[in-house]
């Protein structure tokens, strides 16, 4: 394992499962807030079970999955536009890759900066905050347009970020042949859509039915 | 039937002194170039109007003018080997092109291919690499009985497949990032799926993927540009194939 974390393939496979893993608290994330469209009782309940002893030992190591995938990100990025340090005058990228895969660092940053919003609106006010009634604070949050549009776009975009992301971790760590490929494409879309339409959900029914 | 004849083409053309000069875009113009011409042919042209002019020509790589020796390179209009798909610059036609159209034409962009001279390059990176592991180091004998080893027809076949690279360097030059993965699953595979190459892919993975880093290349992040550029089309499952042969051998260490 001498060199593993510093060659190329060893600094793709963190990304990769760094992402993956990022993934599982997604799905995590979606299934509790979701819970909010079932009503404030529901989700409620949903973020005690949140806050017990065995949620709290996870949060700081998914602290560390976003740093290791971020800063990761960054190296290879930097390294990347270092191997060709003269540009093309004239390129058609589009004729040959998807706009999501040429563009995934933009993408994760763009997260990113929803994610410090994100924190503030809410995780900030969860943990430090007395309060009480969680549902009450997401709905007249997100009952402001403003910010509904912000969360929906967000949503979107990681929604691309993961149409590429999802299957590229697991071509990354090598699973992958001529048979998987496709299904792990069409499971990538499938990521993409359930994550964008289900964070965007939300943010919507809020703005239509919230009161 | 008489191929059509383009009357007027714009060429710009990336034109570099040597290796420590810095180059710039010179624009051309050539006149009734047949559609039935060879890319190539119509900068051979070019390159003799230019001579009878007493300019210095264009220099380009060419050699075979069949798409098999890998030799031609040329980013044309913003694609390695030109619009078409699965061919090289020597196998691009003037037919691909309107009358009028304005054609840019750079050399391979990648830090690892230096640009000698206008629109050449350096690809010693790839035979550097090919040095640093992709060969049987074992005398595999004689040829054996037909039967003797017996091989899965679809496991010779995907060998066979990543066989067809010819280390032309439209992978890297395409690739977002500048990585050579391609090119190295290419070689890794055709020889970790054959008996005779199986016994060294473990060292061999290694090595050139650790020669890949050193030269240069940038990290591969699956965009999947290299595979439609090639133009043999080999497919990106052999880099999952690279992957896993490196990660095997790595977890071993």
């Amino acid at each position: 394992m001498s060199n593993f974390l510093t060659s190329s393939i060893g600094k793709k496979v963190i990304m990769s499962l760094s992402g993956l893993f990022l993934i599982m608290f997604l799905c995590v994330h979606l299934s509790v807030n979701l819970l909010l469209l079932v009503g404030p009782d529901a989700f409620n309940a949903g973020c005690e079970f949140m806050a017990l002893p065995v949620i709290k030992v996870i949060e700081p190591i998914l602290a560390l999955g976003f740093i290791v995938h971020i800063v990761w990100a960054s190296i290879l990025t930097i390294q990347n536009q270092k191997a060709r340090p003269m540009k093309y005058a004239m390129r058609s990228q589009s004729q040959n890759c998807s706009w999501p895969s040429r563009n995934m660092y933009i993408l994760g940053a763009l997260v990113l900066a929803f994610l410090a919003l994100h924190i503030c609106n809410f995780w900030f006010s969860f943990k430090f905050g007395d309060i009480t009634d969680h549902y009450e604070l997401v709905s007249t949050t997100l009952m402001q347009p403003v910010y509904a549009i912000i969360y929906i776009i967000a949503a979107i975009l990681l929604g691309l970020h993961l149409s590429h992301g999802f299957w590229s971790a697991f071509q990354t760590i090598g699973f992958s042949n001529q048979i998987w490929r496709k299904r792990l494409e069409y499971i990538a879309y499938f990521f993409a859509i359930v994550f964008a339409v289900g964070f965007s959900i939300i943010p919507i029914y809020f703005m239509i039915f919230g009161k | 039937m008489a191929d059509k004849i383009l009357k007027e083409l714009t060429l710009k053309i990336w034109r570099q002194k040597d290796a420590k000069s810095k180059g710039e875009f010179k624009t051309y113009k050539v006149h009734n170039i047949s559609t039935g011409t060879s890319f190539l042919e119509m900068l051979d042209i070019l390159n003799e109007e230019l001579v009878e002019k007493n300019e210095e020509p264009v220099a380009f790589d060419h050699d075979c003018r069949e798409g098999i020796c890998g030799t031609c390179s040329l980013f044309v209009d913003g694609r390695a080997h030109g619009p078409d798909d699965d061919v090289t610059t020597c196998q691009l036609h003037m037919r691909r092109f309107q009358d009028g159209a304005t054609i840019t034409i750079e050399p391979w962009r990648c830090g690892a291919f230096p640009v000698i001279k206008d629109l050449i390059v350096d690809r010693k990176a790839y035979d550097k690499i090919l040095q640093a592991g992709g060969y049987v180091s074992v005398n595999t004998g004689g040829v054996p009985d037909g039967n003797a080893i017996p091989i899965p027809n679809a496991q010779a076949e995907e060998a066979m497949d990543a066989a067809a690279c010819i280390g032309c360097g439209a992978c890297a030059a395409t690739c977002k990032n500048s990585s050579a993965m391609l090119f190295v699953a290419a070689k890794v595979s055709q020889l970790a799926l054959l008996p005779q190459g199986k016994v060294e892919a473990a060292r061999r993975a290694k090595a050139m993927v650790a020669k890949m880093d050193e030269l240069g290349f940038g990290n591969c992040t699956n965009t999947g540009a290299c595979e439609m550029e090639c133009p043999k089309s080999i497919s990106i499952e052999h880099i999952a194939r690279l992957n896993r042969e490196f990660l095997k051998a790595k977890l071993k260490d």
